[in-house]
C-alpha cells in the first residue's frame, strides 16, 4: 500500500518551491492524484512528502489580450464546463472529453497531465497545435517555455528540482481558426494508442495557413509533424492534400510496439487520423468564416 | 502523520483524525462502516469506489482522506430516506439493473449525479457519463433502461425504451 508520508500545504507558490527544493526527490506535488496515487499503489513510487497545491489559487481559466490562461491546478471537469474553452478553444474540449472518466476528470488537473508527461497525454497534442506556452515558477522567479520544449522523454519534463508548472498559456487565436483532436483508443477510459491534433486558418481564397499537426503516443514525447505542416502551408486545401499530409506525418513519428498496439498499426492510424483531423479542423475553420 | 479533518457524510457532520496515507474510500468503509463503495481496481478505472464529492462523482480510492477536508460526501447509504428508496434505486430494482450488485452503488451515484446536472441526458450522454462504471455481470442495458425510466417519471428524458 502507500508508504508513510507527510503532507505539506504551502500557502503560496514561493513556499511550495522552497519545500520542493528542500526535499528534492522525496517530495512530489499532489494535484488530482489520479496519476500519482496509482504510481504509489502500483508502481512502487515511495515518497516522504506530498505537497499539495490547493491553496495556491492556480485554478483560474481566463481570457484576455494575452490569450487563454489556465492555472495548473484547474481540473479537467472545470475545463469541460468552461464556456470560454468550448467556444474559443474547442480542440481542448475534444481532448478532455476523451480522457479517463467523469470520476477521474473531477480530480485530475491539466498541470498534472502535462507534468506526468506520458507520451500519450491527451492534452499535449491540442496544446502543441495551439502554440501553447507554460509558465514555470521557482525560487529564482518565473520562466516561460514553449510546450514543445517542455517534454523531454517518457515521464520527463524540463522542470528541475524546486520548480513547478504554474500556468498554461495559449496565444489569442484569429476568430476563423479551426482545430480538432482525434484519439484512437481500445475502449472507454483507455489512454491513446494514437492522438492527433490538427489546426489551421483558411483564408478567403481557400489556402491554409498556420497549419499545425501534433501527434501523441507515437514517440517518446508528443511531437509536431513539421514536414506534414510545411507541405500544407499556404496550399489550397483539398482531400487529396490532407491524405498526402497524413502519409508524410506517418513517417514523422517513432512509435513502439506495446500492449495496446504495434508500431506498424500506430503509423497507419497516424496517417488516417491526421487526414481526418485536418478535415475536421478545416471544416471548423470554414464554418467560422461563413 | 495524522491530520484532523472535518467533512459532511450523508448530511452528517463528521470530525476525525486520519493518517495522511489513508484514502477516502478506506475512511468511509473502515471508520464510518459505509461498505457500499468498494475497492476493486484501486486505480480509478472501475468506478466501484465512486462516491459523490460536492455532488460530483469521484474515485475515492485515489482521493486521500485529508484532501476531502471540508467536502460534502454522499454515499449510497445516504440515498434512501428510511425505508423509502430514492427514485433511482427504485428504478434499478424495478428494471433488474444489477446481478451481483457489486458495481451498483457506483452506478446509482453516477446516475444520480448525471440526472442532477442534466435531467434531459440522451442515451449517448448517459453512456458517456457512466463510462467510468464497469460491470462484470453485464447489467449495462438494464442500467440505461433504469436511468431512462427515472427520466420518464420525472417528466424529462428522451423517451423510455
Amino acid at each position: 500500500m502507500l508508504s508513510d508520508f507527510e503532507y505539506v500545504v504551502p500557502d503560496n507558490i514561493a513556499d511550495m518551491c522552497d519545500v520542493l527544493k528542500q526535499y528534492g526527490a522525496e517530495a512530489r506535488v499532489l494535484a488530482g492524484g489520479t496519476d500519482l496515487l496509482v504510481q504509489m499503489k502500483r508502481k512502487g513510487v515511495q515518497l516522504g512528502y506530498l505537497v499539495t497545491g490547493r491553496s495556491l489559487g492556480l485554478n483560474y481559466i481566463t481570457d484576455g489580450p494575452q490569450g487563454l490562461r489556465i492555472g495548473a491546478f484547474v481540473t479537467l471537469s472545470e475545463i469541460e464546463r468552461s464556456g470560454l474553452v468550448r467556444q474559443k478553444y474547442p480542440i481542448i474540449l475534444d481532448a478532455v472529453m476523451k480522457m479517463a472518466s467523469p470520476q477521474v476528470r473531477n480530480l485530475a488537473t491539466i498541470g498534472g497531465n502535462l507534468c506526468n508527461a506520458a507520451p500519450s497525454a491527451d492534452l499535449a497534442p491540442p496544446l502543441l497545435a495551439l502554440d501553447a506556452e507554460v509558465t514555470v515558477f521557482s525560487q529564482s522567479g518565473e520562466r516561460r517555455l514553449q510546450l514543445e520544449d517542455f517534454f523531454l522523454g517518457p515521464g520527463l519534463t524540463a522542470l528541475t528540482n524546486g520548480e513547478i508548472l504554474s500556468e498554461i498559456r495559449v496565444p489569442q487565436l484569429p476568430p476563423t481558426w479551426g482545430g480538432a483532436y482525434l484519439k484512437q483508443q481500445r475502449t472507454a477510459e483507455d489512454i491513446a494508442i494514437v492522438g492527433v491534433a490538427a489546426s489551421m486558418l483558411i483564408s478567403h481564397n481557400g489556402c491554409a495557413s498556420n497549419v499545425r499537426i501534433a501527434l501523441g503516443a507515437v514517440g517518446p514525447t508528443p511531437v509536431r509533424a513539421v514536414k506534414a505542416e510545411a507541405f500544407l502551408e499556404g496550399q489550397l486545401i483539398n482531400e487529396e492534400k490532407f491524405k498526402r499530409a497524413g502519409e508524410i506525418a506517418r513517417e514523422e513519428c517513432t512509435p513502439i510496439d506495446d500492449v495496446r498496439a504495434s508500431a506498424m498499426y500506430r503509423k497507419r492510424v497516424v496517417e488516417v487520423l491526421t487526414k481526418r483531423a485536418l478535415k475536421e479542423a478545416a471544416s471548423r475553420s470554414l464554418a467560422l468564416s461563413s | 502523520m495524522r491530520i484532523k479533518i472535518a467533512l459532511k457524510v450523508n448530511g452528517q457532520q463528521k470530525s476525525l483524525e486520519v493518517d495522511a496515507d489513508r484514502t477516502l474510500l478506506e475512511v468511509l468503509r473502515e471508520d464510518f462502516r459505509y461498505h457500499g463503495a468498494r475497492e476493486a481496481c484501486g486505480a480509478g478505472v472501475c468506478g466501484a469506489c465512486t462516491v459523490l464529492l460536492n455532488g460530483k462523482p469521484v474515485s475515492s480510492c485515489l482521493l486521500l482522506a485529508w484532501m476531502a477536508d471540508g467536502a460534502e460526501i454522499e454515499t449510497i447509504e445516504g440515498l434512501a430516506q428510511g425505508e423509502k428508496l430514492h427514485p433511482i434505486q427504485q428504478a434499478f430494482v424495478e428494471e433488474g439493473a444489477f446481478q451481483c450488485g457489486f458495481c451498483t452503488p457506483g452506478m446509482i451515484l453516477a446516475a444520480k449525479s448525471l440526472l442532477d446536472q442534466n435531467p434531459e441526458a440522451t442515451e449517448e450522454q448517459i453512456k458517456d457519463y457512466m463510462e467510468g462504471n464497469l460491470c462484470r455481470c453485464g447489467s449495462y442495458p438494464k442500467v440505461i433502461k433504469a436511468v431512462k425510466s427515472v427520466q420518464a417519471k420525472m417528466g424529462g428524458g428522451q423517451g423510455a425504451k
